[in-house]
């Protein structure tokens, strides 16, 4: 009588015992010392490291995010960041917050070289490296690694730095949805009122 | 004769006007007053422009070298003198302008040009190549004679004869001769061959020359039966084992490349591969001529054959025309009425292009042009909701499902378009042309790939600026160390020399001290003598 | 600046919902003379309603009210409610049908192509579920139709002194469902009035008129086979399997399962409603395939008269997952 109550007391402790060992296994295999997270929000910021979102760069950002901080303060990434990162961690859509700035074509900078004094001091200030030059030589910006974060424009100290839009270039014209002829779709009225 | 044959299962039966355009062989067009030459190339930096404004220029000189054989060269197709080099209207869907070369025409009168520069004609000899003797020569002189002519495809791509045919070389078993021409209206590629069959025959046997393992298959539509005939004869005559016709169905579109490939072969190319890594060589009909005119006459490409017709020109033709012939002068020789003319195509009507600007030249992609009136091509009525009917997946020759495309295009999600093979999409029109609910649904597959491709960039940009950032951050975290071991070193260093300077300043006080200490001694001793003196 | 194509084969969305109203017109006539001017009555007042409701809706959310109109797919899911609800039915039935339809149906949905349901076939459960009686009040076809003011009457939901009452009742399929097990079939068949030529009477003229209507939109190429025929095929391969050669637990033949109740109208007109069915070639047929079971199903061991609407609702339900599951493979990934 008393073996047909333990039998399945046993049984189920046995059960307990080898899933506990299980997970507790699991949990020493599998660590991962990063975040994974933060990684997966880092690769979806745009990585132009521009400090607009208030922290030193993407990484401090999405470390932001992953903690649970607002993310809409993004401008380089704009609406499609926003929309990456909501359906990403499956919070609601929210828009750009204008405190950090306005979503904008991308721009790069320029050196205007006539004025350019060679002090180095935008080299240091760029984060992807992406200006050339040497103590007292003029210096330039690779346009292709430029990320448009705009903190070059600082440093200088004779401000012949400026933001210009990146060459909008025959190639790069893409076609666009066929807005004015959609009848269907009443979201699509009101952002055209 | 007809056997093997796998024609497509789903595609639309157009009706084709073809006629209308075949009355009369090929007509020479005139030489309009200014030619306007777009320097289209692949790589635009690349590209050296050798004239500048104000140079005279003769007829076959070489204007625009392209880079390598992946460039294009293009040359002068006419006498001039360039008047301009600059922004111009071409056919495009962007309709922003292109650096275009202006070349002023001079009049054909050999004399008054004569006069003009008498050096000139000396220089007349340099501008033309010399006819080759193809059986001789080797793929490789082939293909360079390809690239000096600037070749490129005739069928509307306008991609790089040279490149292709290169790449090619490696693994090419079938080359596909495409003659299907199978939108309504054009008939550019079927007057070609009524009348230079024996020419086209050529050229394929130097593209087969230039590739000795391939075979070709030649691919009309079945509808062109005089073309089909000459072809017959001129195959006869050619006696060339390896090039074979194959007669295949009138259904759009059956010359779209990968859907040709499947209905002469019956294999399909794989999705998201180009046919030449499949081992296919597609060249249009066009090329195939063009490409007999470079060898045997030596001619580069300056020249090409357009069909202009539609209900708003009276003389609807082919028109043998000069690249960069502006639009206006060709609809002028071909009678338009500029009253009836309300759509003007370049183009065919199903994958054509509206051109807003009459100036817009001809250039190797223009294999038609279409002056249309208001009946024959209605506006659109505004779009009605899609209403899921799927007649569009039934006629989509890539077997698609276009109103999930549709939807998923709408809506910006891309991954799901992806996924559903936006990218498989060939912009032939059939879906957008059954449509009950009038939707532009190829504006919106065009939308969305664009979409999908600056997402990409961007994608790729970032993941770029990621790597440079988190390099940079090391570097800086090296720079830093490296400035801390240095530090570190100077710091040692310093200290040994503080210790050992110490040293020898306490040698140096104990000398100091101990030589006050002999002065004072021997001040004592002075002190004492004088003292002693004293008393 | 347009994108290709330039050319239009020139059928437009409003010719399709034309063309269906027209394939529905047979039916309608035999619908009338089997069972009076209460159907066209009901058509007529559904109908304007319909329209009506569309249009009203169009206005709320500030939209073209003409452009909704004109492409006619409020008039066919009028129509199809119309010709499903018995003749006799006041004009309340009517008015909270095409309500349940168009705006819980569609228009809560975002309009025509958004819905995933039937519009027609909600207000049709909608109406069986709440108002059971007056939803199976079906004259018995035996009986001469009611005159125009009687019919009248009925609308007005006014007892008309004749009361018909008596003269409605069980279908064929009740009656099946019912007797099941009871005597043999053909002593059945012989008893029942209600067992016509080769199905149940009257009812087989209806099907066969909306069977016409059918053909006719297959030949002009509005529908295709790939829905209507599975579903026929299923419907009536299980009836040949339960038909049990003619047996006292017989439920009932092939013929009669293909040519009673809803069948015809279900397979050619509703079930291949576009927005709400399946897209993909070879979803079409499991979700015509899968109607067909579901109508038998319900028909013979559920209970409810008819079964047509419920198993396109649940048709409907499975059809996002029917086309994910069968997309076919696209060019260049299928032999190579």
């Amino acid at each position: 009588m008393i073996i047909d109550l333990l039998i399945p007391v046993i049984l189920m402790l046995l059960v307990a015992i080898s899933c506990g060992s299980l997970l507790g296994y699991a949990v020493k295999a599998f660590k991962t010392d990063e975040n994974p997270l933060e990684d997966q929000i880092n690769d979806l910021l745009p990585q132009t490291q521009c400090g607009q979102c208030g922290h030193p760069g993407c990484r401090p950002y999405a470390k932001a995010i992953a903690e649970g901080g607002p993310i809409n303060r993004c401008p380089p990434g704009g609406e499609a960041t926003i929309s990456a990162l909501a359906a990403l961690l499956n919070v609601a859509f929210e828009p750009l917050d204008a405190e950090h700035g306005v979503e904008d074509i991308r721009r790069v900078a320029y050196i205007h070289e006539e004025e350019c004094i060679g002090c180095t001091k935008c080299i240091q200030a760029c984060p992807v490296d992406a200006i050339l030059g040497a103590a007292k030589f003029m210096h330039t910006v690779i346009v292709q690694e430029c990320t448009g974060c705009d903190l070059c424009i600082e440093p200088c100290p004779v401000d012949c730095i400026d933001m210009i839009p990146a060459k909008d270039e025959l190639q790069r014209w893409n076609w666009q949805l066929p807005e004015s002829l959609i009848i269907t779709s009443d979201r699509r009225q009101q952002i055209c009122q | 004769m007809n056997q093997l044959i796998f024609p497509l299962k789903r595609g639309i039966h157009l009706p084709e006007r073809k006629s209308i355009s075949l009355q009369s062989p090929i007509i020479e067009s005139k030489l309009p007053p200014q030619l306007f030459l777009p320097i289209t190339q692949p790589h635009y930096e690349k590209a050296k422009v050798l004239v500048s404004v104000g140079d005279y220029v003769r007829q076959g000189q070489l204007l625009v070298k392209g880079n390598g054989l992946s460039g294009i060269n293009i040359h002068s197709p006419s006498d001039g003198i360039i008047s301009a080099i600059g922004p111009h209207p071409i056919a495009n869907a962007s309709q922003l302008p292109e650096i275009t070369l202006t070349i002023d025409t001079l009049p054909s009168d050999k004399a008054t040009f004569c006069q003009l520069d008498e050096s000139l004609e000396t220089l007349k000899s340099e501008h033309c190549f010399s006819p080759m003797d193809w059986r001789r020569a080797t793929p490789a002189e082939l293909i360079v004679r390809a690239s000096e002519c600037g070749l490129v495809g005739l069928g509307g791509a306008g991609f790089p004869t040279a490149r292709k045919l290169q790449a090619a070389l490696q693994d090419v078993h079938t080359l596909i001769i495409n003659a299907a021409e199978c939108e309504p209206y054009i008939t550019a590629d079927h007057a070609l061959l009524l009348e230079h069959a024996e020419q086209v025959i050529r050229g394929i046997e130097i593209l087969l020359e230039i590739l000795p393992q391939a075979e070709c298959l030649i691919g009309i539509e079945e509808n062109k039966n005089e073309a089909i005939e000459v072809l017959h004869r001129a195959l006869l005559n050619a006696e060339n084992s390896r090039i074979a016709l194959r007669i295949i169905p009138t259904l759009y579109p059956s010359g779209a490349e990968k859907q040709l490939i499947y209905i002469l072969t019956g294999q399909e190319v794989r999705s998201g591969k180009l046919t030449i890594e499949s081992g296919y060589l597609c060249h249009n009909v066009g090329t195939a001529f063009a490409l007999q005119q470079a060898v045997e006459s030596g001619k580069a490409l300056t020249h090409r054959i357009v069909t202009v017709t539609g209900d708003a020109v009276s003389k609807p033709n082919n028109y043998r025309v000069a690249f960069g012939t502006p639009v206006e002068f060709l609809l002028n020789q071909a009678g338009v009425n500029l009253t009836k003319l309300s759509t003007l195509i370049h183009g065919g009507p199903l994958m054509g292009l509206e051109v807003t600007s009459h100036m817009v030249p001809v250039t190797s992609i223009s294999n038609c042009f279409i002056a249309g009136t208001i009946e024959e091509f209605p506006p659109n009525p505004p779009a009605r909701p899609c209403i899921r009917c799927s007649y569009c997946a039934d006629v989509c020759p890539a077997g698609l499902l276009p109103q999930q495309l549709y939807w998923f295009s709408r809506s910006q999600e891309q991954d799901k378009a992806r996924a559903h093979h936006l990218f498989d999409c060939i912009e032939c029109g059939a879906c957008a042309y059954v449509c009950p609910s009038h939707i532009p649904l190829v504006h919106y597959y065009r939308a969305a790939k664009a979409d999908i491709r600056v997402a990409d960039e961007k994608q790729q940009m970032a993941n770029h600026s990621k790597e440079r950032f988190e390099f940079h951050q090391q570097r800086l975290a090296l720079e830093k160390q490296q400035e801390e071991s240095r530090r570190a070193e100077r710091a040692r260093l310093a200290s040994e020399h503080k210790k050992t300077s110490s040293d020898t300043r306490n040698d140096a006080q104990a000398l100091i001290a101990a030589a006050l200490a002999r002065v004072k001694e021997k001040k004592e001793i002075t002190n004492k003598q004088k003292n002693k003196d004293k008393d | 600046m347009l994108s290709s194509p330039h050319q239009h084969q020139g059928h437009s969305t409003t010719q399709l919902m034309q063309q269906v109203l027209l394939a529905t017109v047979p039916g309608i006539v035999v619908l009338w003379y089997f069972f009076g001017w209460g159907i066209l009555i009901n058509l007529l007042w559904i109908s304007s309603l319909g329209l009506l409701l569309e249009g009203l809706t169009q206005i709320l959310r500030g939209r073209s009210m003409i452009d909704a109109l004109s492409d006619y797919s409020a008039l066919v899911t009028a129509v199809l409610l119309a010709v499903s609800i018995p003749s006799t039915a006041p004009w309340w039935l009517g008015l909270i049908g095409i309500s349940a339809a168009i705006l819980l149906g569609k228009q809560v949905y975002g309009g025509l192509g958004y819905n995933p349901f039937n519009p027609a076939m909600v207000g049709y459960v909608v109406l069986l579920i709440s108002f059971p009686v007056q939803m199976t009040r079906w004259l018995s076809p035996l009986v001469p139709s009611p005159s125009f003011n009687d019919s009248i009457l009925m609308f007005a939901d006014i007892e008309p002194i004749v009361g018909y009452d008596a003269y409605t009742g069980a279908t064929i399929l009740d009656a099946y469902r019912e007797h099941q097990g009871g005597q043999l079939f053909t002593e059945f068949l012989s008893q029942s009035p209600l067992h016509g030529t080769w199905a149940s009477y009257g009812w087989e003229w209806v099907n066969l008129a909306f069977l016409l209507g059918g053909l006719y939109l297959f030949y002009k190429k509005i529908i295709t086979w790939h829905i209507s025929l599975p579903l026929l095929a299923s419907l009536s391969f299980l009836a040949l399997i339960f038909h049990d050669g003619g047996s006292s637990a017989s439920l009932g033949s092939p013929l009669l399962h293909l040519f009673s109740g809803a069948t015809m109208l279900g397979a050619f007109f509703i079930a291949t409603d576009p927005v709400s069915a399946s897209t993909t070639t070879r979803g079409k047929v499991i979700y015509g395939l899968l109607i067909g079971v579901l109508i038998f199903c319900i028909r013979v061991w559920g209970n409810y008269p008819d079964a047509v609407a419920f198993s396109v609702l649940l048709g409907n339900f499975c059809s996002p997952l029917i086309d994910n599951l069968t997309k076919s493979k696209v060019f260049g990934e299928r032999n190579v």
